[in-house]
């Protein structure tokens, strides 16, 4: 069964960043290498517009599944962009013994 | 030459006498003795911001906060009849914490309709009254009347609860924030739902992290690499000041310019910025116009971007110019630990393409407070060696002058005996 809406089935191989918590999304970068990031980075950014036309058709507080997971794989989108923008490498430069968690984020 | 007037004195500091130019010590940031002393002389008796009252929804609403710097834990709760009270987070039997999950040392939260301790099963209602005793006829002469739960002073100021864990300091709230709180009253904090809030256990001092985020000038230097190359450059170039810096007793807060919301040129800014139209400043566009209470802005810029305000001792509020706001607070452990605590409040999103601006700019805050963070835990290790004593600091670093100053003299006037200060005025 596919999780993204059939318009985003090109996404489809990247379904594993459909990740709903932000914890979940960060940890995701940081094991991840900077190829496979950039992959998904590559494949996702010229989707963002489409996909963020296609979740305005719904309420935020009323998407249906395959919406969510489209929303959830933008989020990991924005995670993944200061790495493949800017740092050229999963972790942010000049943090490393720095850590920073969320304790409270958005429902949706 | 200066990009913005500074006052007729020439510098922001010599318009504060006061704060004196000359190098300043961290002994205040590195003595185990001198954290002793703060503790009672700072966050035993000043009014600390524990949260905000959305945190209250409805009767029964309750959370608890651990102010490690003061030995204790408070619950704050809404009562039945509808006001937000403080209690020690302590059992009148035989001291247990009162509120707690798994774990002792961890807040929790939650709705209840009493509160019950897990050891014996005494009860309190939500005013704080003892309502049952288990196995009461085992007591000798026990009245409930003397037993209540030990209660904290709490005030609220436009959403923010604030308490007192000094019962002689009749300081009222609104008072100690001074001017610079009546100067934001009348913005909209309470339309601002949609949070976003990350705690960090940092190995520094905790005047050490307010350091870091009452000056900018690090700006351009420590973050160079969160701007595209040409970005960055010019603003290493132009360096950093502040359009105005007001100081209010202990208070202080310094008003900046910003360009990024929305930049000027777009190759100036991120891919994902381009598309999003937000980034660290927040949303280009505003989800709603506000009238900016006379604080904000106080030179009244057309380039302002975001104000930081600092209230003693460990709470920051800061306003962004495409109106969303930050909070900061800095909880120490010890005299080199503290607890970061950074808020992103916006106006909840419309649609998906909101969530995700939203989105953008809370990432974004974590990108920098990692890089702030690490930061911190190199000085205080260089700091500690005692190798030097005094540094410099710069006109745009009077707020750094006015945080260890400040922490100071509430120390000497607490070794003095000196009743609690309202305000240390000059």
């Amino acid at each position: 069964m596919s999780t993204l809406a059939a318009d985003f089935a090109d996404l489809e191989p990247f379904s594993e960043w459909c990740l709903e918590f932000e914890r979940e999304r960060y940890a995701k970068r940081l094991s991840s290498t900077m190829p496979e990031l950039q992959a998904f980075y590559d494949a996702a950014f010229p989707r963002l517009e489409a996909a963020m036309e296609y979740l305005d058709q719904y309420q935020l507080d009323a998407l249906p599944d395959d919406a969510k997971h489209l929303l959830w794989l933008c989020y990991s989108l924005v995670n993944v962009s200061f790495p493949a923008e800017v740092w050229r490498q999963p972790y942010v430069p000049d943090s490393g013994a720095a850590r920073i968690n969320v304790i409270v984020e958005p429902a949706v | 030459m200066p990009h913005f007037a500074k006052p007729a004195e020439g510098s922001w500091t010599e318009h504060y006498p006061q704060l004196g130019t000359g190098p300043v010590s961290y002994e205040d940031s590195i003595s185990p003795e001198h954290y002793e002393l703060e503790r009672r002389a700072i966050f035993a008796r000043t009014w600390l911001n524990v949260g905000r009252v959305e945190q209250l929804p409805r009767v029964g609403s309750y959370f608890t906060k651990e102010i490690d710097a003061a030995r204790t834990s408070i619950v704050v709760v809404r009562s039945a009849d509808d006001q937000v009270r403080a209690y020690y987070n302590m059992c009148r039997h035989r001291g247990n914490k009162l509120v707690w999950q798994d774990y002792p040392g961890e807040e929790t939260n939650g709705t209840c309709r009493q509160f019950t301790c897990k050891y014996h099963g005494w009860r309190y209602s939500l005013e704080g009254d003892l309502t049952f005793v288990q196995q009461e006829s085992e007591f000798f002469d026990l009245d409930k009347d003397d037993y209540g739960l030990a209660p904290v002073r709490v005030e609220t100021w436009e959403g923010f609860i604030f308490v007192n864990l000094d019962a002689t300091d009749t300081t009222p709230l609104r008072e100690y924030l001074g001017e610079l709180g009546r100067g934001l009253e009348g913005y909209p904090f309470d339309k601002m739902t949609q949070v976003y809030k990350y705690r960090a256990e940092v190995g520094s001092n905790w005047k050490l992290f307010i350091d870091a985020f009452t000056e900018f000038y690090h700006a351009p230097v420590l973050h160079a690499k969160q701007a595209v190359s040409a970005e960055s450059q010019k603003l290493q170039g132009f360096g950093y000041e502040a359009l105005a810096y007001k100081i209010d007793g202990p208070h202080g807060m310094v008003s900046s310019w910003g360009g990024m919301s929305p930049p000027k040129d777009l190759d100036m800014v991120k891919p994902i910025e381009r598309v999003l139209h937000s980034g660290l400043f927040g949303p280009w566009e505003r989800a709603i116009e506000i009238d900016l209470p006379p604080a904000v802005n106080p030179a009244r810029h057309r380039a302002w971007g975001i104000d930081s305000f600092l209230f003693f001792p460990n709470f920051m509020v800061l306003i962004w110019a495409p109106n969303w706001y930050l909070t900061y607070h800095y909880w120490p452990t010890s005299y080199n630990t503290h607890i970061f605590e950074g808020t992103c409040y916006f106006v909840p999103p419309r649609n998906a393409r909101e969530r995700l601006q939203q989105e953008l700019a809370a990432v974004t805050f974590k990108e920098y407070s990692l890089q702030d963070g690490n930061t911190l835990e190199a000085t205080q290790s260089m700091l500690e060696s005692r190798a030097v004593n005094e540094f410099p600091l710069g006109d745009q670093e009077i707020m750094l002058r006015l945080l260890h100053h400040t922490a100071r003299e509430y120390v000497a006037d607490y070794q003095r005996g000196a009743p609690t200060p309202v305000a240390i005025r000059s």
